[in-house]
């Protein structure tokens, strides 16, 4: 036989105090924060994570300054930079809503892991409420995961696979950078008019997310206009000597190399192709020609005189002479003493559009930036009008074809444009089978 | 065919550095007996060297030209290097131009230097620590030179180029009867090729044929008696790790326009290097020179789409799979001495 103490009044009573304790939490956290680090004081602090070691340090070097320069301009010093030409307004040089911008900074190491680890620290100990930087697509996916899941927001610096705003696409995250497809459709026609439609192709390919991205798109886009495949190659990342890839393309009636290589690799897989003879070759009564569809200034550094002539495709460049570019490339060459690159630039943008979009939520929860963000067609920071499509939170705006500079006449001369391709000749749908295969999802706010 | 001789090619010429690196790796191992994994990092120094001598030889003054203007609209500064200044347009331009070849000159005392306080200042040290310390102690000295090479030159590839006398390929598919430009090789690859069997040569001659050198072999051999004799062995064999070190310095320097150099490619060509060097066998100096050509020419076929085809990734493991093999079946390696890596 078994007793019971319980009677109908003390279970009421207890149902109320845990029913009471169970909210109350929640009461709390709803309270005080209603997203995911919301700032309370003062000041609004902001994530910066770049690689500041490992092969793309350089870069994100160039990230970090870019990074303090806008911050510099947000809070009202130095000579404001783009804020002076950018289209929308709101932004007055008193930080983000009156609060003063602060940042903190992470060491991505061009490694998805320690990119998340340090995303994760800035957020959760930092109490980042933005997370921006990157100069790999494979970190720029990890970390836009990352803080999807934790619900703050991610402007992505440097990531050029179709991935970033495709399959892998998140509705926290949003890229102001161009992607594989975006350059090989305003390079195709470039390529077209210099070397005609009939062509063989023979691709050499980092064996990650960017290359093949970049590999189908150029492909593609080369393949639509006449060209022929001969063949793809993938080669491993940081495979250092490239010669043994190199040498089979004598032996096939190839006449264009596409190096779907970037930084170190694009450097040593070009200095090789130069050395075995390939800018010198005649295939069927033809000039041998190689392509980088992706090209960067720092990158041209490295190769050297190997990059005189050679036609690519970039996000930006400082020889620009709109006048949002010429005054980010008075300001940070004043500061500085050089010319930003394209990564500086993209994510001095980033930021500017950031502070932009909450300031014009007028709050700083991801979700009312997000939705500011979404559909806002600017311009001022370079490249022509822009807009920052809802569907997919990918920019678009003019592309610019660039060439290896025969006669440079300084250390930052390397590469002229030479064809600025209209923002609607990039332009694809949301459902373009190159970028399919996920979902933006919901936004979350933490 | 083409394609055979052509990557028979190109993998005597990897093979080329990984038996210089080798080679020195060697020297220490049976010299000292210590496993030094800072050596990648003393042939990323070497390389350096070029870099750093071609920017010596490319100090300017500056002078302003009002005709033109730099990126921020200012006038334009010219900077006239002080070589050609100094010794006229055409002798400063060929220093320019020679400053690889001409660094081995300035690489050789410095290398040396380097090698010798890294054995006096921290090796010697470790020299009756396990190999575990000896191992672990030299990466933290590598990690810490390419670091420091990254805080004063950048972490991109900075280019280096050749001489304009060896810019170019030659065709030897055209002199072996096959179709013009299906088999070529870099003129400076043919150089570096050249250097390594010079380098190589020399290091052998003078172990073999020099009293210097016979003392060290017989050092390594049975250190305790030779200096029993009266023979100052440890001196000696302080010397032969500066000897390493200037090896494997000038094997940077000559490497540096094959690829431009970057502050780890000293770790990138360390890993295969040990590899080379177990699978040539622990403290042989034939052995570790075979293996590198070996090694060298087998990566190099791994690449071939034809045999990627049928197992695909083979490039990227190639050279371990035969370092398990080798282990397996003669864990002494190709040419080891019995008793070494081998119960």
């Amino acid at each position: 036989m078994s007793t019971s103490n319980f009677t109908r009044r003390g279970l009421l009573k207890t149902g109320a105090v845990t029913g009471a304790g169970l909210a109350l939490p929640t009461i709390f956290t709803s309270g005080a924060m209603a997203f995911t680090n919301e700032p309370t004081g003062g000041s609004v602090t902001l994530g910066f994570n770049v690689p500041q070691s490992g092969a793309y340090a350089d870069e994100g070097a160039d990230e970090l300054r870019a990074y303090e320069l806008a911050v510099e301009h947000l809070n009202g010093g130095g000579d404001g930079g783009m804020m002076n030409t950018f289209s929308s307004k709101v932004l007055e040089g008193n930080g983000i809503m009156g609060k003063k911008v602060e940042f903190v900074t992470g060491d991505t190491q061009t490694k998805s892991d320690a990119a998340r680890a340090s995303a994760k620290s800035m957020i959760e100990k930092d109490g980042a409420v933005m997370i921006t930087g990157g100069s790999s697509s494979g970190v720029a996916i990890a970390v836009q995961g990352l803080c999807q899941e934790a619900g703050v927001i991610f402007m992505a610096g440097l990531t050029h696979s179709n991935d970033t705003t495709g399959k892998d696409k998140k509705a926290n995250g949003f890229r102001h950078f161009f992607n594989a497809y975006m350059s090989a459709a305003a390079l195709a026609p470039v390529l077209k008019n210099l070397y005609g439609t009939d062509r063989k192709a023979y691709h050499l390919t980092a064996d990650y997310s960017w290359g093949w991205t970049q590999e189908e798109s150029i492909a593609a886009a080369t393949e639509a206009m006449g060209w022929e495949t001969v063949n793809k190659v993938r080669t491993p990342l940081g495979a250092g000597d490239f010669s043994s890839y190199i040498t089979p393309i004598l032996q096939t009636d190839a006449d264009v190399l596409v190096l779907n290589h970037y930084g170190g690799d694009m450097v040593n897989s070009l200095t090789n192709a130069v050395q075995f003879g390939l800018r010198d070759k005649m295939v069927n009564g033809k000039n041998f020609e190689i392509v980088v569809p992706l090209y960067s200034r720092l990158m041209a550094r490295g190769a050297g005189a190997n990059v005189k002539g050679i036609h690519g495709s970039t996000n930006w460049h400082w020889s620009l002479q709109d006048e949002g570019s010429k005054a980010f490339v008075k300001s940070f060459g004043t500061k500085y003493g050089f010319p930003p690159s394209q990564a500086a630039h993209t994510v001095y943008c980033q930021t500017l559009l950031y502070a932009d979009a909450v300031a014009r939520a007028g709050s700083f929860n991801p979700c009312a930036v997000g939705e500011a963000l979404e559909d806002f067609q600017f311009d001022g920071l370079g490249n022509g009008p822009t807009l920052y499509r809802a569907g997919d939170h990918q920019c678009f705006k003019d592309v610019l074809v660039v060439r290896g500079k025969e006669n440079p006449t300084s250390e930052f001369d390397l590469l002229e444009v030479v064809e600025v391709t209209p923002a609607a000749q990039v332009t694809y749908d949301v459902d373009h089978p190159m970028f399919a295969g996920g979902a933006l999802g919901e936004c979350n706010a933490g | 065919m083409e394609t055979i001789l052509s990557q028979l090619l190109n993998g005597l010429d990897k093979g080329s550095a990984y038996a210089l690196i080798a080679l020195g790796l060697t020297l220490i191992f049976g010299t000292l007996g210590v496993v030094n994994f800072a050596h990648g990092a003393i042939f990323m120094i070497g390389a350096f060297c070029a870099v750093t001598l071609s920017r010596i030889f490319s100090i300017s003054f500056e002078t302003i030209d009002p005709t033109k203007t730099d990126f921020l609209g200012n006038p334009a500064v010219i900077k006239t290097p002080y070589v050609e200044a100094w010794f006229g347009p055409e002798m400063g331009h060929w220093l320019i131009d020679w400053s690889v070849p001409l660094a081995i000159l300035f690489s050789i005392p410095i290398m040396i230097a380097v090698g010798y306080i890294m054995e006096r200042g921290l090796i010697k040290h470790f020299y009756k620590r396990p190999h575990a310390d000896q191992i672990l102690v030299t990466f933290g000295l590598a990690i810490v030179l390419q670091e420091v090479i990254k805080y004063f030159y950048g972490a991109n590839p900075i280019s280096t180029p050749a001489p304009e006398a060896f810019k170019g390929s030659y065709d030897f598919g055209a002199l072996l009867g096959f179709e013009a430009n299906r088999i070529v090789y870099p003129y400076w690859r043919l150089v570096y090729f050249m250097f390594a069997a010079v380098v190589i040569s020399a290091v052998f001659s003078f172990l073999r044929f020099t009293t210097f050198g016979m003392v060290v072999r017989a050092g390594m051999a049975d250190r305790e008696t030779v200096g029993l004799l009266g023979i100052n062995i440890d001196r000696r064999f302080t010397f032969m790790f500066g000897l390493a070190a200037a090896v494997a310095g000038t094997a940077g320097v000559m490497y540096a326009p094959v690829l431009s150099p970057n502050y780890h490619m000293g770790m990138d060509f360390l890993v295969l290097s040990f590899v080379v060097v177990v699978v040539g066998g622990m403290g042989s100096l034939p052995g570790a020179v075979a293996a590198g050509f070996l090694l060298g020419v087998l990566e190099s076929f791994a690449s071939m789409n034809e045999v990627k085809s049928i197992i695909p990734g083979i490039d990227q493991i190639i050279i371990y799979v035969v370092a398990i093999v080798i282990l397996l079946t003669r864990p002494r390696g190709l040419m080891g001495k019995k008793g070494v890596m081998e119960d």
